[in-house]
């Protein structure tokens, strides 16, 4: 076996999350032979990663959203890796986005960063748990009725 | 996370398994061979993601089996170097803390790399880490199952393929069973601001 290129592209979480889903639905329509010992080890790294893919929010995402991001992403000047780790972790706070771009005191001033948080989490969509508990906190800040 | 690796293998076909798809058959035989296992210096191989070029398929004199030289491409698993990543904790130990992917287990974060200061609780077998603030210490334990962000620094691949029989002087002979390593490891490191447990950084 021959490597040609270790490194040929970079996959985000999503679009290896849509490939394991895809794979899983032509096994399970083809049926028979999925339970063979050969097939035991494909099995459980899809099922495993597949498990860890589906806590992030990577799994609300669609090819739209992410062409959309990209776009969205153009004027902020960042990096491939650096556009990938905002698609995979989608970063809620400033201290996030400090981890994942590089020097970002000397790149990005205060309302950058700030307009960079507000596209991530505008165009990426959240866990739904994290919406739900992030209006309830927001209610609960103004002191509205929940309607 | 994951990379795309482009590879060349030549697969065979036994004969009664002639009656199937080529491509089908390529695709499970390649996902028997890779699948859930670490190429060295390459990564944990995940699945098969297409297939860019069959070449001719020859049957050898004394083999009925068809052999294909199949040009693909694979998932795998390869984090690059200062990413970030979002683990559980499996345990702690003197060497560090071990922690979790799910579907990847070997990723130690040294006691160097911890949050400092930090100090191992024996009776607990547990990573601490002593928070300083003006009211006063405060302990920020790192149980076992607990999300962790942290950030890759150093990988190391171990090449565990089987050696010949050892030479003459056989020094540690049959007694202990082989010392099982780990063919790919990851170092990580939570010594920055927003890594490490994710319930210390969540400001509810």
């Amino acid at each position: 076996m021959e490597v040609k290129d270790a490194n040929s592209a970079l996959l985000s979480n999503y679009e290896v999350f849509q490939l394991l889903t895809d794979l899983k639905e032509q096994r399970k329509e083809s049926g028979k032979n999925k339970h063979s010992s050969g097939q035991q080890n494909l099995n459980t790294i899809t099922y495993e990663t597949l498990k860890y893919i589906s806590k992030t929010p990577c799994r609300h995402q669609s090819p739209e959203i992410v062409r959309e991001f990209l776009t969205a992403m153009k004027s902020h000047k960042l990096t491939k890796a650096e556009k990938l780790q905002l698609l995979n972790h989608r970063p809620m706070t400033a201290v996030e986005i400090q981890l994942i771009v590089e020097e970002s005191e000397e790149r990005l001033t205060e309302e950058q960063i700030e307009a960079l948080l507000h596209t991530v989490t505008s165009i990426l969509p959240a866990e739904p748990e994290t919406e739900q508990q992030k209006s309830a906190d927001d209610a609960a800040v103004d002191g509205e009725d929940p309607a | 996370m994951f990379v795309l690796v482009e590879m060349v293998d030549t697969v065979r076909i036994p004969p009664w398994q002639f009656e199937r798809k080529l491509n089908d058959s390529i695709a499970e035989e390649l996902n028997k061979k890779l699948a859930n296992k670490v190429v060295y210096n390459v990564g944990l191989c995940i699945c098969l993601f297409d297939i860019t070029k069959l070449e001719d398929a020859y049957v050898f004199p004394g083999d009925g089996a068809s052999h294909t030289k199949v040009h693909f491409r694979y998932v795998v698993f390869r984090p690059f170097l200062d990413e970030v990543l979002i683990g559980k904790i499996k345990g702690c130990s003197p060497e560090g803390v071990h922690v979790s992917l799910g579907f990847f287990d070997d990723i130690l974060i040294p006691p160097e790399s911890l949050q400092q200061p930090a100090k191992f609780d024996e009776a607990e077998q547990v990573w601490v880490w002593e928070y300083e603030t003006e009211e006063g210490a405060h302990d920020l334990y790192m149980d076992t199952g607990e999300e962790i962000r942290f950030r890759v620094v150093d990988e190391s691949f171990v090449d565990t393929s089987p050696t010949g029989p050892s030479s003459a002087e056989a020094t540690s002979s049959s007694e202990e069973p082989p010392r099982k390593e780990a063919p790919y490891t990851l170092a990580g490191s939570i010594s920055e601001p927003g890594l490490g447990l994710l319930s210390w950084w969540t400001s509810n």
